[in-house]
């Protein structure tokens, strides 16, 4: 078995007193597209960002090829941070407006390559832009004159300049119309296989995740509820939220168990969260009086299958999807 | 029977540095009573601006020419206190953003009251009562409780569901929801969806639906309308349109929903380039260029909107057939 690029453990993250990301632990592998899902409020953002620490977490430890990135000095952190590169959701908001398409993407490059010449930086950005579709000759124009496609391009260019090992996609079409995004993501795939570069693809779109993902980590409030080959989620989920939010999804079809997306609370308060038990007992169809007093562990159900529910074991029906 | 709604040539231009912008082109459609209509198209492609027209809402530098009627009265030339009568009570609309579309510092009871005050003449007490009722009929769980919070004590789909409890108080003939479920979660949209399902059937008020999710859509709408560059391209009943879509547009946009259904691919798949700007229109058809059934015609000649509301119309010189 190779060892994991990126090993996480009891990674925890605390905004005051409510903790937004609890006891997660993953293991992701070089080369690997590992797909996060949740729904608005469930800590993929925090996650992401406490990996890469541009958060503070409070607990555990993010083992980036064997160093713990949480402990690094400000200068070592630094230097690893050329491997790991993130593609943030606004493609507008995340560009400076007043610097040009060019500086942007020849940031990272005057960071991390210092000796290289001007003439080196303007060819390796041209290549860069004309690598994400884009052209070399528009290195000169600002984020304004490209539209919101175009402003992702440029993201993932300055993400991709230094061919990282690691890179993180939070949401990163979901502001696009549908027609952009398959040209974003299939971008994302060909880049990520000429460099290797091992990827983290959140979003909330469970049918764009399963077609990109190797495996797939399902998150509620904070703690990974299911993790599973793609194959594996997608043809039998066996969480209650999971299969909620595949069964809420437009154009899925009426399974005989769907879980009644329609019969799930809207939210909860966050008071319950305090207490013991599973976070998702207030939303559940399938609520036990153990779920009241005791958190369900993230135990395997079959291998590489993992499930945080205390009923994970009964047997369901499976769900079925229409064309 | 006669429509509720009867959109007729349609122009909108905005004004921008001394150019105008062609937003909405020779829109023609018309919603029958208790009807859904799904308006579906990307952003930027005039769908929008074409139900800010009917509802006054257009921004100053914009212009409609054509004409709108709405139970007989010609919207695009009512004046303000006309205009006022009719919208928010007969014609109304929900927004895609719950939270900025409420007053922040007024509790919902008397947001929702208000309404039925300004347009129905009630006394404010038996206003608060009917409102209170109408939360209940969106099923918002202990409503008298509701009444007296404030917008940001309320989660996105509660604030949706105080939306369209609004919109249905004076008993209106058309509501307009402009992407009502866009900013909220999968599984609360599914709930929404069912809620303007459940409405529809109770009281059988016209939908307008606009969204840019074809699957949303779907569920929901009888017959749906495809925009693209400020145009119609495509009208036809829903299941014909996922059926068979005529318009290769549509037919596009259909392919490039990832699916549950089906292998998982390797690559998804994609429509090249993107949308016109507005402003830069191409003289044809403004999608030829993304077209992969566009010819020589398509680049030189504008395609017509041919056909029926009830048989389906399309505006391409080469449609897929039916």
């Amino acid at each position: 078995m190779n060892e994991p690029l990126l090993r996480v453990r009891g990674l925890q993250v605390d905004f005051g007193a409510h903790a937004a990301i609890r006891d997660v632990n993953f293991d992701l592998y070089a080369g690997e597209t590992l797909g996060l899902v949740g729904e608005s409020g469930s800590g993929k953002s925090t996650l992401a960002r406490a990996l890469l620490r541009l958060l503070h977490a409070s607990q555990g430890s993010v083992e980036w090829r064997g160093q713990d990135l949480l402990t690094l000095s400000a200068a070592a952190l630094r230097a690893q941070r050329r491997e790991l590169q993130i593609v943030f959701q606004d493609p507008l908001t995340s560009l400076n407006p007043r610097m040009s398409v060019g500086d942007t993407v020849a940031e990272p490059l005057k960071i991390f390559e210092p000796r290289l010449s001007a003439n080196g930086l303007r060819l390796r950005v041209g290549e860069m832009l004309e690598r994400v579709g884009l052209s070399a000759g528009m290195a000169g124009r600002y984020p304004h004159e490209f539209s919101g496609g175009q402003c992702q391009r440029i993201g993932i260019a300055r993400a991709m300049v230094l061919r990282p090992k690691l890179l993180i996609c939070d949401e990163p079409v979901s502001s696009l119309d549908v027609s952009i995004q398959g040209q974003i993501v299939n971008l994302l795939l060909d880049l990520q296989r000429d460099a290797g570069t091992a990827m983290l693809f959140i979003s909330h779109n469970l049918a764009l995740v399963r077609h990109l993902s190797h495996r797939v980590l399902v998150i509620y409030l904070g703690r990974i509820v299911e993790v599973a080959e793609r194959d594996a989620l997608f043809a039998a989920p066996i969480h209650p939220y999971t299969r909620a939010l595949m069964s809420a999804l437009p154009g899925a079809a009426r399974a005989a168990d769907r879980v009644p997306a329609a019969g799930l609370a809207e939210s909860v308060s966050p008071a319950r969260l305090m207490g013991a038990g599973c976070a998702f007992r207030d939303r559940c169809p399938y609520v036990l009086p153990v779920c009241e007093t005791t958190l369900p562990p993230l135990g395997e159900v079959v291998p590489g299958h993992r499930v945080a529910c205390h009923r994970s074991h009964e047997a369901l029906i499976p769900l079925s999807f229409a064309p | 029977m006669t429509a509720v709604l009867e959109i007729d040539d349609l122009c909108i231009r905005f004004a921008h540095r001394g150019a105008a912008i062609h937003a909405v082109e020779q829109v023609c459609l018309a919603i029958a009573p208790s009807e859904c209509v799904g308006i579906v198209g990307e952003s930027g492609s005039g769908k929008t601006q074409v139900f800010m027209a009917a509802m006054g809402l257009l921004a100053d530098n914009a212009a409609a020419s054509g004409s709108i009627r709405f139970e007989g009265m010609e919207l695009l030339r009512l004046d303000a206190p006309a205009l006022n009568r009719v919208r928010g009570s007969r014609l109304t609309m929900i927004f895609q953003d719950p939270m900025t579309s409420l007053t922040p510092h007024l509790q919902i009871g008397t947001q929702l009251a208000e309404v039925l005050v300004c347009h129905a003449g009630l006394p404010w007490r038996e206003a608060r009562s009917s409102a209170c009722r109408m939360l209940q009929r969106v099923r918002i769980t202990d409503p008298q409780r509701r009444m007296h919070q404030y917008p940001h004590e309320l989660s996105g789909g509660m604030r949706q569901r105080v939306m369209i409890a609004m919109s249905l108080l004076c008993g209106p003939a058309l509501v307009i929801a402009d992407e009502p479920t866009t900013a909220l979660d999968v599984t609360v949209q599914a709930q929404i969806i069912e809620l303007l399902r459940a409405v529809r059937e109770d009281s059988g008020v016209a939908l307008v639906l606009i969204s840019h999710d074809l699957g949303v859509v779907a569920g929901l709408a009888d017959r749906i309308v495809v925009m693209y560059a400020g145009r119609i391209v495509e009208s036809a009943q829903t299941q014909e349109l996922f059926r068979q879509p005529r318009h290769p547009y549509t037919a596009e946009l259909l392919r490039c929903i990832p699916s549950l259904a089906g292998p998982p691919l390797a690559r998804l798949p994609t429509l090249a380039g993107q949308p016109p700007r507005p402003g830069e229109l191409p003289e044809g058809c403004a999608f030829a260029p993304r077209c992969p059934r566009a010819a020589e015609r398509c680049r030189s000649e504008r395609p017509q909107l041919l056909g029926s509301s009830t048989a389906g119309s399309v505006a391409c010189h080469f449609p897929l057939p039916s």
